[in-house]
């Protein structure tokens, strides 16, 4: 029979072993490649960019490499102003959605911890339920109700609140109601999570020390959901910046979102290295927010063990 | 006890799941229309479902994103897996922060990053795009996932299980086939779940990682929805709705009854 020492020793080299090296090969090398490639030239040539680094060629290709690189790219994202306003477009959508889905969530999370246990179960699976149905046939969805016949606008002329039907479809408006549909339930299921654990004496605490309700909550419960509030912000914040298909569906042609530009500048312009530089500086931004939400979750896992 | 519904709970949680639901139930009805004209109703009718049957591109793009989703998913959950067991029971290896960063990082990676990202590596090594690198891209994606969700399983877990079963002689490798696997299967199999509709769901990543002969569905619906709202696409996404409603109804009542069989009710 085998040693179980050894047996223990390395069944763990093949645990961290295998995801490990998958994750290195195809997480972390594709991001070195993106920032080389934001370093180089553009050439009409397939692939569309001057390859500044050859294996073969040694030292000598490592000089080159240092010599070839070039901040080109980056400077040319400064000095024309699409990229910086469509930056500041991806910000201000993502801050304002986030904030429109934390109004929107942080209620229906309460309502949902108030109800008997029994229910709590199904009411949860009932807001992450339109999550399993596909993405784009959600977006579809909205697309379909907020055509200029569509069924919302034949509703507001029905009811007489409209004498015009009004445009929804390529305004900031569907894309907002397309962002807050779609990221709901990453809102909701963090802020339940700790709501759902809130001690209920500090309720009845506050409530028999004479505090009215509404001050009960500015003062205890909401301060108490904050690790909720902050998890839900980030998980829709972060990939809201660089969102792609919502606005491309819902949204105008005049402005247009980081992902967009990505997008375009690759499949449209075959402009590689603006593209890869234009990934890069996103990167860059979402750091912090990133680094906050790893920390955050890396913690959580560690407190429950 | 102070748990009670106020009315304007009541009312958040009814506008909220009306604002989830009126959507999709909308885009069914307007599937079953007998008129072409989107925006009228002719009647009720099952034509465009018929046109639909006819329609091959359609069918095949059906039938490859089904693959890509099983071959990926499958990957996923034993990368995923091995990658939780690693974080959750050996310790303080060496190179762990990095690991555990590597494992939430992607989670909320923009897909236009990670799509573009894989990409380059797939062309900067010269690999033909197709069936293959969109998998690996898939699997990529949805192993963290994976990794998060067996992770939180693993947490729960009660080590003693696996302290008997080493202390009457079982090898750390019987252990963990006959004691923890077999524990923490209700989470791999949601895991699974949840990487194949990752999989089924995704239209960036595979826009930058497909190549000839490997257009996924959801690249195939998006080509025709931006052209516009048309009937056949909310029979298509009608169907896809009705696919993913069964799948996710059979998964919970799976999981709730392997849960209540074999392990221990959590606390």
């Amino acid at each position: 029979m085998i040693d179980p020492q050894r047996q223990r020793s390395l069944m763990a080299k093949f645990a961290i072993g295998i995801p490990y090296g998958w994750l290195v090969a195809f997480f972390l090398l594709p991001f070195l490649i993106v920032l080389k490639i934001s370093l180089s030239q553009s050439a009409i040539a397939q692939p569309p960019y001057t390859p500044v680094f050859e294996l073969a060629a040694g030292w000598h290709g490592l000089r080159d490499f240092f010599a070839g690189l070039s901040l080109e790219n980056y400077a040319f994202l400064g000095t024309d102003p699409l990229y910086v306003l469509s930056y500041m477009k991806s910000l201000e959508i993502a801050a304002f959605s986030t904030l429109l889905l934390l109004v929107i969530g942080y209620p229906i999370a309460y309502a949902i911890t108030r109800t008997p246990r029994r229910i709590q179960a199904f009411l949860v699976l009932t807001v992450v339920l339109p999550f399993w149905t596909s993405f784009l046939i959600r977006i579809y969805a909205w697309m379909n109700i907020l055509q200029h016949d569509g069924p919302l606008n034949r509703l507001l002329l029905a009811l007489g609140l409209v004498r015009e039907p009004p445009v929804w479809l390529a305004t900031d408006t569907a894309v907002y109601i397309g962002l807050v549909y779609s990221y709901l339930p990453f809102m909701v299921l963090p802020l339940y999570a700790t709501l759902e654990k809130l001690d209920e004496s500090l309720l009845e605490a506050a409530a028999d020390l004479g505090c009215p309700r509404w001050k009960t909550f500015w003062l205890v419960t909401l301060p108490l959901s904050a690790p909720g509030v902050l998890a839900g912000a980030l998980l829709c914040f972060i990939p809201i910046v660089g969102e792609f298909v919502i606005p491309d569906l819902l949204g105008g042609s005049r402005t247009s979102m980081i992902g967009q530009t990505v997008w375009t500048e690759f499949f449209a312009n075959k402009d590689w290295p603006t593209a890869a530089a234009v990934a890069v500086v996103l990167v860059c931004l979402l750091v912090t927010p990133i680094v906050v939400f790893q920390y955050q979750s890396i913690r959580g896992a560690e407190r429950g063990s | 006890m102070m748990r009670k519904a106020s009315s304007f709970n009541l009312a958040a949680l009814g506008l909220g799941l009306a604002f989830l639901y009126l959507p999709i139930v909308i885009l069914v009805i307007y599937s079953f229309n007998a008129s072409r004209l989107v925006a009228v109703w002719g009647g009720w009718s099952l034509h465009w479902y018929d046109e639909l049957a006819g329609d091959a591109p359609l069918l095949e793009s059906a039938f490859i994103s089904l693959r890509i989703a099983l071959v990926s998913a499958a990957a996923a959950t034993v990368l995923g897996t091995l990658a939780a067991v690693a974080l959750v029971r050996l310790g303080r290896f060496r190179g762990r922060l990095p690991f555990a960063a590597m494992i939430y990082a992607p989670l909320v990676m923009p897909e236009v990053i990670t799509g573009l990202s894989m990409l380059l590596l797939f062309v900067a090594v010269s690999i033909d795009r197709g069936f293959w690198t969109v998998v690996i891209a898939h699997t990529t994606m949805a192993m963290c996932f994976v990794a998060v969700i067996v992770q939180s399983r693993l947490v729960d877990f009660d080590v003693s299980l696996e302290e008997a079963a080493m202390d009457l002689g079982a090898s750390p490798l019987q252990t963990f086939l006959a004691v923890t696997l077999p524990l923490i299967l209700p989470a791999i199999a949601a895991s699974f779940m949840l990487a194949f509709a990752l999989s089924l769901d995704d239209l960036v990543i595979a826009s930058f990682t497909t190549g000839p002969g490997a257009t996924t569905l959801p690249i195939r619906i998006y080509s025709q929805v931006r052209l516009g709202v048309s009937p056949e696409m909310n029979a298509v996404c009608s169907i896809m709705v009705a696919v993913v409603g069964v799948a996710v109804i059979v998964a919970s009542l799976l999981t709730r009854l392997s849960a209540a069989r074999g392990t221990p009710a959590r606390v």
